[in-house]
């Protein structure tokens, strides 16, 4: 169980071609990189890169192919799950759910693919490392407070904290205290549950390996394919109760917080 | 908005460029071998009651959704995306739990 990793043939190459440059401008700035065995760029960046650059051709192929009374099979299946992001995000904060679709659906996207790349040979999960997924839950952290502040602006932002709707304004140091505790658990949580369900995956598949090689390992594989999902689609639904919690209490001084899903529909989720 | 796209583009490329900075790895601590045995045995425990407490409480969630929607078929989409709201969130300390132990077994922090 010493050697956790091995090398991927995708990682020396990226490295191969790409390495010594990177190295030479980082060198240049004063930092010092004492890479082992030539690795110069780590083999999660080399996957994130790999999967903007799959995802960025994937889109300019659909938008070259767009059409509205004939639609191709990919447009249809991307359309279905944009309408089914777009009814989440309005189910949770109301109509101004849209603006949050880039950043939300990205995520989505994004840890979905990562999730999935760690079952494809010769491919690494960028998400079983921790610097992914405390990079996506920092980023969604300092979006939903961006958010919230230039929702609500930055002193009605500050008192939410300190007394939420209901709570009598005598509690106020205490509240405080708890909410800033309970905010800061929130990247820990995001990231750590990511990290840890699809590290863990990866850890129960190689020990399996280890011990019977031929046709155990696959229903854990399968079971990776449905947490795969299901952290995804978690992530990306937190990032949205969040957003809720930061944004959309303006408007209803009476009910505090979740307006959802007492009169919405729920999207066809299973 | 296509200057606007170039510009976070290159930013983002930029900051990605400075990650092999941060991936440098750490040495090895020194043995003392009676925490060593300590952090083993308190590693399986720990996972064993986290996953029967996390299985007792996933448990109630479940009979409670499962009543809720016999009780009021036309809320079980509603239902359902508590339920996996709820189970996801509960198994989710599991998987902190999880964390430490696979710390403790393989990356080993105090020997053995």
């Amino acid at each position: 169980m010493e050697k956790l990793e091995h090398p991927l043939w995708i990682v020396d190459l990226v490295n191969a071609v790409l390495g010594p440059p990177v190295k030479a401008v980082l060198e240049a700035l004063g930092f010092h990189i004492k890479a082992e065995h030539g690795t110069v760029i780590p083999n999660y960046l080399v996957m994130v890169m790999l999967i903007v650059a799959v995802l960025t051709v994937l889109s300019l192929i659909i938008r070259s192919r767009l059409s509205v009374e004939n639609p191709g099979r990919l447009q249809i299946v991307f359309e279905d799950g944009l309408t089914a992001l777009l009814n989440l995000l309005e189910e949770w904060i109301g109509p101004k759910g849209r603006d949050f679709l880039p950043l939300i659906g990205t995520f989505g996207i994004f840890i979905l693919c990562g999730n999935y790349m760690g079952l494809v040979p010769g491919l690494m999960a960028p998400t079983s490392n921790i610097n992914v997924t405390l990079g996506c839950a920092l980023t969604t952290w300092v979006y939903y407070h961006f958010q919230g502040i230039k929702a609500q602006g930055i002193v009605s932002y500050a008192k939410h904290f300190a007394m939420p709707p209901g709570s009598p304004a005598a509690l106020a140091p205490l509240m405080l205290i708890i909410e800033v505790i309970s905010h800061l658990s929130r990247v820990m949580s995001l990231s750590l549950r990511l990290f840890g369900n699809i590290f863990g995956e990866e850890m129960v598949i190689l020990i399996l390996f280890t011990l019977i090689p031929f046709f155990i390992p696959l229903p854990m594989m399968f079971l990776g394919l449905v947490t795969g999902g299901l952290q995804a689609f978690i992530f990306v639904l937190l990032s949205i109760i969040y957003l809720q919690g930061a944004v959309a209490v303006e408007h209803h001084e009476d009910e505090h917080g979740h307006d959802a899903p007492s009169g919405h529909q729920a999207p066809a989720a299973a | 908005m296509s200057k606007r796209f170039v510009l976070t583009f290159v930013l983002v490329v930029a900051g990605g460029l400075f990650a092999p900075v941060f991936a440098q790895a750490q040495g090895a601590e020194p043995v003392n071998l009676e925490i060593a045995k300590w952090s083993i045995i308190t590693a399986g425990f720990a996972l064993g009651i986290a996953a029967g407490l996390a299985a007792l409480g996933q448990g109630k969630a479940v009979s409670s959704a499962a009543e809720a929607i016999a009780r009021n078929p036309g809320a079980a989409g509603d239902v359902r995306g508590a339920l996996i709201l709820g189970l996801v969130l509960i198994e989710s300390l599991v998987i902190y739990v999880l964390l430490i132990s696979l710390l403790l077994f393989f990356f080993k922090p105090f020997g053995g």
